[in-house]
Formats: structure tokens, C-alpha cells, sequence
């Protein structure tokens, strides 16, 4: 699948710190500064408290696999299947999940509950937080 | 004095197929056509317009026609419309029409969804594919890692149903059968051929655990429904079906932030709005975009507990034309085709009438439930013969 040509996040002021955090090998995720709860997608306000007082806290980069599919069908010419989409519980940000791909193991491999690491692939100025299998 | 009511009274729908090469407006005339027809109602009667979700330029097969279009070719005086994308899902549009009818901001309006999708991908010169280098807003956080299709997101959810509950590929084969086995009746469903648990077994998966069968398809109609105020009721001619109840739901748009789909906040909301009880539903009309949206709405509604979706509907009598809870009697989307949501309103009003013709469910129906959504979004009617 890394042959194929992603599309990519364009980068704005909420978004920036999360796709451009692999830079330094971080995963960051907005969290609001003043109850601290975590914010994802990010955004200017925390939907806990209001507060405007948010910034991007680096997370330890690991999770837990909540619940996978194994796509098969190509969405468009070129793309390589089969590939496991899954969502990813992260330690560290209680209720923060994100959508991501289990790389670097065979698609059957992959089962809910796993424990997981961000493995970032670089394209032009976006990291894109990718994860693989903890052995 | 009583609470003022809304009703669906006529209901009306155009030819279905793929690649139609009728103008999409056209298709909608007919389906609004053939509703004011059932209702005895004309055009200048009419003076409202609710659809979902607009007109969208940049998707055209989407949605190629919005109410201002409907509006304008009509020459409809509106006192009150609505196109939108931003409510809680297909159906919030007759929800939102109901509420406009009990107010008083109009007698009888125009509920419609046209879809375009398959015309639009076999005239690509005239629907130009949308696929874009780089993404915004909610595309972001799913185009990136290839997961740019439902299927994907509503396979995670069947999985945990799967891994947690159990659910196997022969219990949800049975959401597509009964759909297929119901299509054959509907002179406009989208496929009028049986489907077999061999050839569901057999093909291709899509995202797992969801194969071929589990998915509807791109497919060009347009469903209308004229919803009525309980006091214009005498200007109407044919049998009105009220809407009882109602309820929809977005909670996190974002669909991987949702612990789960909405079709079950949705479901349990229904119930506080209505006397009624799940037991005196006759027969549920539950969106099938993709067949496992099916078990979300069956165990959201208290039909059966979470997680016993996929034995409720095991073997498929249960929910069968003739069974204790008829589903999807027209076919679903996968069986009649992707007119997405407005096809379960529209059908669970036909059974309630008597109006099934070859595919009415037998006895004398007067309750029904219709949805429509399930992702982060999700909206439900009850809907009631007085």
C-alpha cells in the first residue's frame, strides 16, 4: 500500500500539529489546558469546559485496536488491497480514537484488542500517523 | 385542544434503475406526480418543499436537484422549505416537514430525495468524479488511510458484533435474502431476483465482515411524500398515515469519535416520544445502506438486546413477509435500490395503506417504524393508521 498515493489533509491552524508531529517522531493531540480533557478532531475550543485555552499535547503513541475491517475492494485504480483499516484507542487521551491503518503485518494478523505503536510515512510536509503491531 | 398532527398522505416515486438518462428533475416530477395524484391533491395546493440534502454542485449525483429547483419548475408558493445536508440524516427532512406542518407554517409539503449516483458515473464528461490530491474537514481523518467509504466504517462496527456477540456471516446473509426475496414483488425494485445464502456465501468481500450483498448501490430514482396537517386532512383524498413519533440523533459527527453508530440513542429516544410499544409494531422499514445497519436499528429499537441482532433475524422467518416482523418489504436499498432513506418512509406508508399490492404483508398493519441513517447520524418515525 505505500506505493499508492494517499490523499492528503491540507494543513490549517487547527490540524497543523497533529499531521506535522512525526517531524520529531510525536503524536500530538489537542487537550485543553485548563480541564484537560482531550480534543480530537482538533479544535479552538474545549467542548468540555469552553475554555479557549487549548494546545497540542504529545501522547505516548500507543493504543489499543478497538475494532478493524480488512478492506478488499480497490476505490480507485491503483490502490493495493487487502489493507486493515482500524480505529485506535490511544494510551493517555481517554476517548481520543483515531481511524489509521495496522501496517507491517499480514491483514489476518490484525484482532481487536491489540496493542499497537504509531510507525509515522512522511509525504511532503504531512506525517501521517500510521500504526503497527507491539510484539 | 389536542395536539395538532401531521400526516403522510400521498406517496409517490419515480421509474429506479442505473444509468437512467432521464433528467433527474424529471424523475422527481414524476415521483411528486404520482404523490399528489394518490393524494388528490395539485400543485397549487401544495406550499412546502423539504429535501435532504439540497442540491450539492459538487456531487452532483448525490443529489442533483434541490427544493429550489422543485420550487422554481413547479411554480410552488412556499411558506415554508428546507434543503439540507446538516440534520440527522435522510429523514430528518420529513421530520423537520412535520413539525412545520403542526406549526402552521404550511398545510401540505413536499418531502423528496432524488439519486443520480449511477447516471453520474457512466456521463463522467457531464459528472465530472470527485477525487481530490488533498481533503478537509471530516475527509481528513478517514481519505488519508484509504478509508473513504462507509463500508469501512460501518465493517468496524459489525466487527466488534462479530468478535463481542458472535455474529455470523449466515445471520446477516439474512438481512440481504429477506430484501431480495421481497424485491421480486416490487415491480421497481432495483433487483427482482432471489438471493441465495450459496451465492452470499460465495462472494466477494468488500470489507470484511461485510461482503458484496451486504452493500447497496449506486442507483437513479426519486421517492416523494407529501406530509399533511392533521387540519387540511379534508382536502385529501386518500388514506393518511400519522406520524405517531419521531427521533433522531448526531452526537460526534466525526464518525471514529462515536463509541456507537446513532442508530441507538435514536432507537430508545423513539419510544419516549410515543404510548406505543415494540410489540405493536406491525412491520419495520430499517435502512440497509448496509445490511449490518439493519442489527443496530433491530436491537436500538428494543426489538431484541444489544448484541442479539444477529440471532433475532437467524433463518429469516422472523422477519419475513409473512413472518411476526416483516422487514424491508419493498427490498431494503439492497434489494430496491440506494434512494437512500426515503424509501423506507415511503414503503412503510404503502403497507399501512394496503396499498403492497403483491408484496403487502398480510393482517391488517397499522403500526410501522421507517429510518434512515446509522452512522453518526441517525433519524427514526413511527408511524401510525388511525
Amino acid at each position: 500500500m505505500g506505493a499508492t498515493p494517499r490523499p492528503m489533509p491540507r494543513l490549517d491552524a487547527d490540524n497543523r500539529a497533529f499531521w506535522t508531529g512525526g517531524a520529531d517522531g510525536k503524536l500530538r493531540i489537542m487537550r485543553c489546558q485548563d480541564c484537560g480533557t482531550f480534543l480530537h478532531p482538533p479544535r479552538p475550543v474545549c467542548r468540555h469546559c469552553l475554555s479557549e485555552n487549548v494546545a497540542p499535547e504529545a501522547v505516548a503513541g500507543t493504543g489499543t485496536v478497538d475494532t478493524f475491517t480488512v478492506n478488499h475492494q480497490a476505490w480507485y485504480p491503483g490502490l493495493e488491497v487487502p489493507y486493515v483499516i482500524a480505529r485506535v484507542a490511544l494510551d493517555g487521551a481517554p476517548g481520543v480514537i483515531l481511524t489509521s491503518n495496522i501496517v507491517g503485518c499480514p491483514v489476518e494478523e490484525v484482532d481487536i484488542g491489540d496493542r499497537v505503536r504509531v510507525k509515522f510515512e512522511r509525504q511532503g510536509d504531512v506525517y501521517l500517523p500510521l500504526f503497527e503491531k507491539i510484539p | 385542544m389536542p395536539a395538532p398532527s401531521a400526516y403522510i398522505t400521498g406517496v409517490g416515486q419515480s421509474q429506479v434503475g442505473t444509468k437512467l438518462t432521464r433528467h433527474p428533475l424529471l424523475l422527481t416530477v414524476d415521483a411528486v406526480r404520482e404523490a399528489l395524484a394518490e393524494a388528490g391533491l395539485t400543485v397549487q395546493q401544495i406550499d412546502g418543499v423539504a429535501t435532504y440534502p439540497g442540491r450539492m454542485a459538487a456531487y452532483l449525483g448525490y443529489s442533483p436537484v434541490g427544493a429550489d429547483d422543485l420550487i422554481d419548475a413547479l411554480g410552488i408558493r412556499a411558506t415554508w422549505y428546507l434543503g439540507a445536508a446538516e440534520i440527522t440524516s435522510q429523514l430528518g427532512a420529513v421530520v423537520a416537514a412535520a413539525d412545520a406542518v403542526r406549526a402552521g407554517h404550511a398545510r401540505h409539503v413536499i418531502c423528496f430525495r432524488t439519486v443520480y449516483e449511477a447516471a453520474a458515473l457512466s456521463r463522467p464528461e457531464e459528472y465530472p468524479p470527485v477525487r481530490r490530491a488533498t481533503v478537509d474537514g471530516f475527509s481528513q481523518w478517514f481519505a488519508p488511510f484509504n478509508a473513504t467509504s462507509a463500508s469501512s466504517w460501518v465493517a468496524q462496527y459489525a466487527m466488534r458484533h462479530v468478535k463481542h456477540y458472535g455474529l455470523t456471516r449466515e445471520q446477516l446473509a439474512q438481512i440481504a435474502i429477506t430484501g431480495r426475496a421481497n424485491a421480486v414483488h416490487n415491480p421497481r425494485a432495483l433487483v427482482r431476483e432471489p438471493l441465495t445464502l450459496d451465492q452470499y456465501m460465495s462472494s466477494r468481500m468488500i470489507s470484511t465482515p461485510l461482503c458484496l450483498y451486504d452493500c447497496d448501490r449506486f442507483t437513479d430514482g426519486s421517492t416523494a411524500l407529501i406530509v399533511s396537517a392533521g387540519d387540511a386532512l379534508d382536502e385529501v383524498t386518500c388514506t393518511p398515515v400519522r406520524i405517531a413519533a419521531s427521533a433522531g440523533t448526531v452526537e460526534k459527527y466525526s464518525w471514529d469519535q462515536a463509541e456507537w453508530m446513532a442508530s441507538y440513542p435514536t432507537g430508545a429516544d423513539l419510544w419516549k416520544h410515543t404510548d406505543y410499544k415494540p410489540a405493536d409494531v406491525d412491520t419495520v422499514q430499517l435502512y440497509d445502506g448496509f445490511s449490518f445497519c439493519v442489527i443496530t436499528w433491530l436491537e436500538a429499537l428494543g426489538f431484541c438486546k444489544v448484541g442479539e441482532g444477529g440471532k433475532f433475524i437467524e433463518g429469516g422467518q422472523r422477519i419475513a413477509r409473512d413472518g411476526e416482523l416483516p422487514l424491508n418489504t419493498f427490498g431494503g436499498q439492497i434489494g430496491a435500490g440506494r434512494l437512500h432513506g426515503f424509501g423506507f418512509a415511503h414503503e412503510a406508508a404503502v403497507q399501512l395503506k394496503g396499498k403492497g399490492g403483491p408484496r403487502q404483508i398480510p393482517g391488517d398493519p397499522r403500526v410501522a417504524i421507517c429510518t434512515s441513517g446509522g452512522g453518526p447520524l441517525a433519524t427514526a418515525l413511527l408511524l401510525a393508521r388511525d
